[in-house]
């Protein structure tokens, strides 16, 4: 590298150095923490801190040292928050059958004016097995976020089970996420891909009119078009007046707060995300293969599957998965169009973040959510950079 | 028969796409309580209480201030960038790209979490510094997508020749590149305007009642008490939008005519 080079090559680096730390800073960091909850757990560790001093170091085949039980004993006097007491009796319990009776007897105990030895309390905690559960509560680090969010948990004998039916509902969330926005795909690609061929079969003014339809959504802002929705979907609404006007319904069809209007609208909000990959693709075919292909006698049923489809699934395929990545993480949306059985995961993260203020299981379950939109990336920018290079 | 049917799904299509956004204009002007048709009696009163009402008044205000401060910080941030990108040459090239772009794909809901967290440990939680780094992050993509696209259609010759007549690189840069690069850094600027305009989920996350949005706020009324405001900041909402999109074609308009030259 010659110096002018050298020089050039430090001068763009200087340019690119300060939204390179921005982006660290700002959008990887917070993704790095968002991480770093979903396996962080510290609330056991908060609530008995003398006990994680006096138990470094101890073996844990070893009966509890002294030191040990008056560390325990002065940490269980001191906990004033019931709440975070009875999430850990809880906790341990799970690991170790019999924790909930020990620590009922052991708080009620420990009121007294005169501690006792816990050992005098319940021989059982002269046990080591209750001992270890507490030191695997005290680790800073946990899986069961990760565990909780695609319905599994460990037993009591450390292996990983599937949670029982009714403690279970994030699987059916995701789920359900897909399949919205499954649905949401199919509905854009039966509007969209007729569409598209719509607009590259036309020129003139009729190409600008259908390209400023499907434009002048996509420049509006989101809010509007949800709030306009509302508008349209809600039972006093527009739809439902003209069909109760028309007297074609009896009363008003429900078209709000459920699954229905939140594929009608997010299928408007996504409909450009398929309508212009497919159409930059299909403008890009010449118009004279299908001419080709009637010429030589197809029917144009047949020149249409054997010629312009095959041509065009690559287009589809970009629209489809930009249309699918997008909807899987929607949130005002559902949020505000949809009724409670069409929350979806975004919603279920937002409500331990911001409503539970449970930010392990919101960032396990936004660790799904992002492993899943990656993958879908992935595969879209590998697709869409095959086609950079066919072009 | 076929043509019948073209016309109609044609029609029909555009309707879908178009009528919503049509509706709810009228109802900016209604005179009644309620976000219905038909439309009782003319009025302007929802505008006056957008102006006037305390939240919305603010809400106005926080949009303006943070929609500022974040196009201000990602036209500078992606510019920078964009043209640092332009001559570097390294097979790290493609993927300090594609890192730009990430912010755009990575649902916002992710974002907020971890930025909520973070914003408190930080001590920029619920301040507008945290809002507009937020909405900058968001922003980012576009800036640098677009001046991106608009130094591309510029010829290196031109530089080349400014330099040859002995120019200094920064004289170039100041005299050449820059009114070049003009109409791209604009329209990224546009862009990035837009976009903190319209965030919702991370103000969420990160924003504290002092830094609601107007966005913020619409979000609140639709899902709290439906009131014609929100027809009337939606009014606003798409007056805006056409205006900037005017602007938007103007700087289009403005490229095409100097590569025509």
């Amino acid at each position: 590298m010659s110096g002018t080079d050298r020089k050039k090559h430090l001068g763009s680096l200087a340019l690119i150095a300060p939204l390179l730390v921005f982006i660290a800073v700002f959008f990887l960091w917070p993704l790095a923490t968002m991480m770093s909850q979903a396996v962080s757990d510290t609330a056991v560790l908060k609530l008995l801190p003398q006990t994680a001093a006096a138990s470094r170091g101890w073996d844990p085949e070893t009966p509890p040292t002294a030191e040990m039980k008056a560390a325990l004993a002065a940490d269980l006097q001191a906990v004033d928050d019931r709440q975070a007491l009875g999430d850990m009796t809880r906790r341990l319990n799970s690991a170790q059958a019999g924790f909930r009776t020990l620590m009922s007897r052991t708080t009620r105990a420990l009121r007294s004016e005169q501690v006792p030895d816990l050992g005098e309390i319940d021989e059982r905690w002269d046990d080591p097995r209750y001992w270890q559960a507490i030191v695997g509560a005290l680790s800073p680090t946990t899986d069961r976020y990760l565990l909780a969010a695609v319905d599994l948990e460990r037993d009591v004998s450390g292996e990983i089970v599937a949670m029982p039916e009714t403690a279970s509902a994030n699987r059916a969330i995701m789920l359900r996420t897909f399949w919205v926005a499954a649905l949401v795909t199919v509905a854009c690609l039966a509007i969209g891909f007729p569409y598209a061929m719509l607009i590259a079969s036309t020129d003139g003014w009729k190409r600008q009119v259908l390209l400023a339809a499907v434009l002048l959504p996509l420049w509006t802002s989101l809010l509007v078009r949800t709030a306009a929705w509302f508008i349209i979907l809600q039972d006093n609404g527009l739809i439902n007046t003209i069909l109760v006007g028309l007297g074609l319904t009896g009363g008003p069809v429900p078209l709000i707060f459920n699954r229905t209007g939140v594929v009608i609208a997010m299928t408007h909000v996504l409909l450009p995300f398929m309508v212009l990959p497919i159409y930059s693709v299909l403008v890009s075919i010449p118009d004279n293969l299908m001419r080709a292909a009637a010429s030589l006698g197809a029917h144009p049923m047949r020149a249409f599957l054997r010629v312009l489809l095959p041509l065009s699934l690559r287009g589809i395929a970009s629209g489809s998965l930009l249309v699918f990545m997008t909807a899987i993480g929607y949130y005002i949306t559902p949020a505000l169009i949809g009724g409670a059985g069409d929350q979806m995961i975004s919603s279920v993260i937002a409500f331990y973040a911001t409503g539970s203020a449970n930010w392990g299981m919101a960032g396990a379950l936004g660790i799904v959510l992002l492993i899943v939109t990656i993958l879908l990336y992935a595969i879209y920018g590998r697709l869409s950079s095959a086609e950079e290079r066919r072009g | 028969m076929f043509q019948g049917l073209r016309l109609s799904f044609g029609v029909l299509a555009v309707v879908f796409l178009i009528a919503p956004l049509v509706a709810i204009l009228p109802l900016a002007f209604t005179s009644s309580l309620f976000l219905t048709y038909p439309i009782p009696q003319l009025s302007l009163r929802w505008f006056d209480e957008l102006f006037t009402a305390a939240s919305w008044k603010r809400a106005i205000f926080n949009s303006l201030v943070i929609g500022g401060g974040t196009t201000l910080l990602a036209t500078v941030l992606g510019t920078m960038a964009a043209l640092g990108l332009r001559s570097w040459r390294l097979p790290f090239k493609g993927t300090v790209r594609t890192l730009f772009l990430l912010p755009m794909v990575v649902p916002a809901v992710v974002m907020g979490v971890g930025m909520q967290v973070l914003f408190v440990r930080l001590g920029i939680a619920s301040s507008y510094l945290g809002v507009i780094v937020a909405h900058t992050v968001v922003a980012i993509p576009f800036v640098v997508v677009s001046v991106i696209g608009g130094l591309g259609g510029i010829d290196q010759r031109v530089e080349l020749a400014a330099a040859s007549l002995g120019a200094s690189p920064l004289t170039v840069f100041r005299r050449v590149t820059l009114p070049l690069a003009m109409p791209g850094i604009l329209s990224g600027a546009v862009l990035a305007f837009a976009t903190s305009l319209d965030e919702v989920v991370l103000t969420l996350f990160v924003a504290g009642p002092n830094q609601r949005t107007l966005a913020r706020q619409m979000f609140a009324t639709i899902r709290e008490n439906i009131s014609p405001a929100i027809a009337a900041a939606a009014f606003l909402f798409i007056v805006g939008t056409i205006l900037l999109a005017a602007i938007g074609l103007l700087i289009r308009a403005r490229i095409k005519a100097r590569r025509g030259v």
